[in-house]
């Protein structure tokens, strides 16, 4: 037999699995390439384009009628509080919501069969598309006039926000609560606190972290979407100016960007990019806020 | 020999009964979070209760012949909801056909160690902050940065190709194929992301293994890791199906919104979330009983893509443990 290792054993480039290796090797990265460009493309544009519209003037003023003056069409002052008053209204019913609910798939039950169904119904709660929540809202609160006589309003779009929040917040509170180490559960156990106390004090601080990662996340969430305000919470152009006003129409920087991205008007177009200069601004730092409380768990020592 | 406890440890540390108050809070707050866990299965099925009840009226009258005729006039009061549902299956399809192949050669190439690994940590997150800007503002970047950049190449391909009913009408702006193509950014990121984290569950013995062998990096990748990790890849490739079906703001702004009916990719069409978002704030009467089918329709579709993803998890995924 004739060995010639030295031979066979080198590396050879010009065989085909070499060159093939080397050609796979250089789509992928092609193809890595292509996924982010849309992202550097979109926020250069976004940043660039609208952050040149920012001033003082945009932020505070209440927008112009369309087409009454093609110079100046005010600001997006109204749409920056609309948008921060429904994501807190969403917020005050999905963060309690989703949090017990967690709590009890994570600390009551954790393989029943009803914990199984509710696991299952927010997965699919996660894929109900956002407008149908929007369609929901409408037809539960908005056509009934259900709330106080009122039709479109802040309070009607901060509930169906609230409705896409609401399964991601469980699925982080359960999934974070499960990683709690049980010798903490049983050490509260043993020197004889209650199930009430053992989760308030021991395994929600554990969590903490965790949980709070998912509530940014769902917020960051709930503050872009669309779809389900256009007829639900309808837009307005005025600044509230007291409690009553969330039973009203209400503007959001999301809604803005749609009506005013499709007016003819230049101006109009301005608008729309300098509210989305806004919007992704502060969902970018939200996202990466949480990424930064996940992996630093600024607040609680005892992070699991 | 019996552990004798004196009598001063007793009287410090007494058995007493929990008192009654502590157990009402106990029993209470289990109550209380048994209430909010079964808000999910209220709300889904109040959603579904209150969408089918509202759409029943356009159900009797039309029954299934909704689903294949493109009429849609208010003032005759015909509706079909045929082009919407052909338009959501299509787009959500092919910019699927898209995604995929883009979306898991990234996660190949930030899974393998081709290029050092802060580099591709950073690729990964960006990928996934792609998934954090909302679609209104890629709608905006849609209709006045890439639909009018990418038209002239649409149109090479219609002058070359124009015999094709695919590509059978000019592209003059809003359309079919931006939309397809802004649907792809929308999905990539889920695609990746999800493709990530299977690829990286795969053991390293498998790699080691083939390597072993004698094969190749990507002769591994195709016959060892991408079978190892196909349960998620399917996964995470569905439930982006069912959001590119669910998808409204960014298709709305550019796919042009119209009703008629055409095989060309370059035509304005609709989807039924793009029909929801145009139409139903004004709509009354049976118009809004005929909306709320469509959106019956959109529910049962993304339902059945996600039940489907979760089971194929299940069923596909491979133990190694």
């Amino acid at each position: 037999m004739n060995y010639n290792t030295k031979k066979n054993l080198t590396f050879n480039p010009s065989l085909t699995r070499n060159i093939g290796n080397k050609a796979l090797t250089i789509i992928s990265s092609l193809f890595a390439i292509i996924s982010i460009l849309p992202l550097v493309l979109v926020i250069s544009y976004v940043l660039i384009k609208g952050g040149s519209y920012i001033n003082l003037e945009t932020l505070i003023l209440e927008p112009e009628p369309p087409g009454d003056d093609l110079l100046s069409a005010g600001g997006i002052g109204p749409a920056i509080t609309g948008t921060f008053i429904m994501t807190l209204i969403a917020s005050i019913i999905s963060i309690p919501v989703g949090v017990g609910g967690g709590i009890y798939l994570a600390e009551y039950s954790k393989s029943g069969k009803f914990a199984k169904f509710v696991r299952f119904g927010s997965n699919v709660l996660a894929g109900v598309p956002s407008i149908i929540a929007g369609v929901f809202i409408y037809a539960l609160i908005v056509s009934t006039k259900i709330l106080f006589g009122s039709m479109f309003s802040g309070i009607a779009g901060g509930i169906s926000l609230s409705i896409l929040m609401l399964p991601t917040i469980i699925k982080t509170t359960d999934e974070a609560l499960k990683l709690v180490p049980d010798n903490l559960r049983r050490a509260a156990f043993g020197v004889g606190a209650s199930k009430f106390t053992m989760i308030s004090n021991i395994t929600l601080p554990a969590a903490f972290s965790s949980i709070s990662t998912g509530i940014l996340l769902a917020l960051a969430r709930a503050a872009g979407e669309t779809a389900p305000l256009i007829f639900t919470a309808l837009f307005s152009r005025y600044y509230i100016t007291s409690f009553d006003d969330i039973f009203y129409e209400m503007g959001s920087l999301s809604v803005l960007i749609y009506n005013f991205a499709l007016e003819p008007y230049e101006s109009q177009n301005q608008l729309a990019w300098a509210a989305s200069f806004i919007l992704v601004v502060v969902l970018l730092s939200l996202n990466i806020l949480s990424r930064w409380i996940n992996t630093h768990g600024i607040f609680s020592k005892n992070k699991v | 020999m019996l552990l004798r406890v004196d009598k001063a440890t007793t009287s410090k540390f007494l058995l007493k009964r929990r008192p009654t108050s502590e157990k009402l809070v106990d029993i209470g707050f289990k109550n209380i979070v048994i209430a909010m866990a079964s808000m999910v299965a209220i709300v889904l099925f109040s959603i579904f209760a209150i969408v089918y009840y509202e759409s029943t009226e356009s159900i009797s009258r039309y029954g299934l012949r909704f689903l294949f005729s493109s009429a849609w006039n208010p003032v005759t009061d015909e509706y079909g909801a045929f082009t919407a549902i052909y338009g959501t299956l299509f787009t959500s399809i092919a910019s699927l056909l898209i995604a995929i192949p883009l979306g898991v050669g990234t996660a190949i190439f930030i899974t393998e160690n081709i290029i050092p690994k802060y580099i591709r940590d950073v690729i990964g997150i960006m990928v996934e902050l792609l998934a954090a800007i909302p679609s209104v503002v890629l709608g905006l970047w849609a209709v006045f940065i890439m639909e009018p950049f990418i038209r002239p190449f649409l149109k090479m391909v219609y002058e070359i190709l124009g015999f094709i009913p695919f590509f059978g009408t000019e592209p003059l702006g809003a359309g079919m194929m931006p939309a397809i193509l802004i649907l792809v950014v929308m999905i990539l990121p889920i695609i990746t992301s999800i493709s990530k984290d299977s690829l990286n569950q795969v053991p390293s013995n498998l790699r080691e293994a083939a390597y072993g062998i004698g094969a190749t990096r990507w002769t591994t990748i195709f016959k060892v890791i991408i079978p190892a990790a196909i349960s998620g890849i399917t996964g995470g490739v569905l439930l982006a199906l069912g959001r590119a079906m669910g998808e409204t703001m960014a298709v709305t702004m550019i796919i042009g919104n119209s009703n008629n009916f055409s095989w060309s990719i370059f035509a304005p069409s609709y989807t039924i979330s793009s029909m929801l978002a145009n139409q139903f704030g004004e709509a009354d009467g049976s118009q809004v009983s005929s909306l709320m089918y469509a959106a019956l329709i959109l529910m049962v579709l993304t339902l059945f893509v996600n039940v489907f993803a979760q089971w194929i998890v299940k069923k596909l995924s491979l133990k190694y443990q």
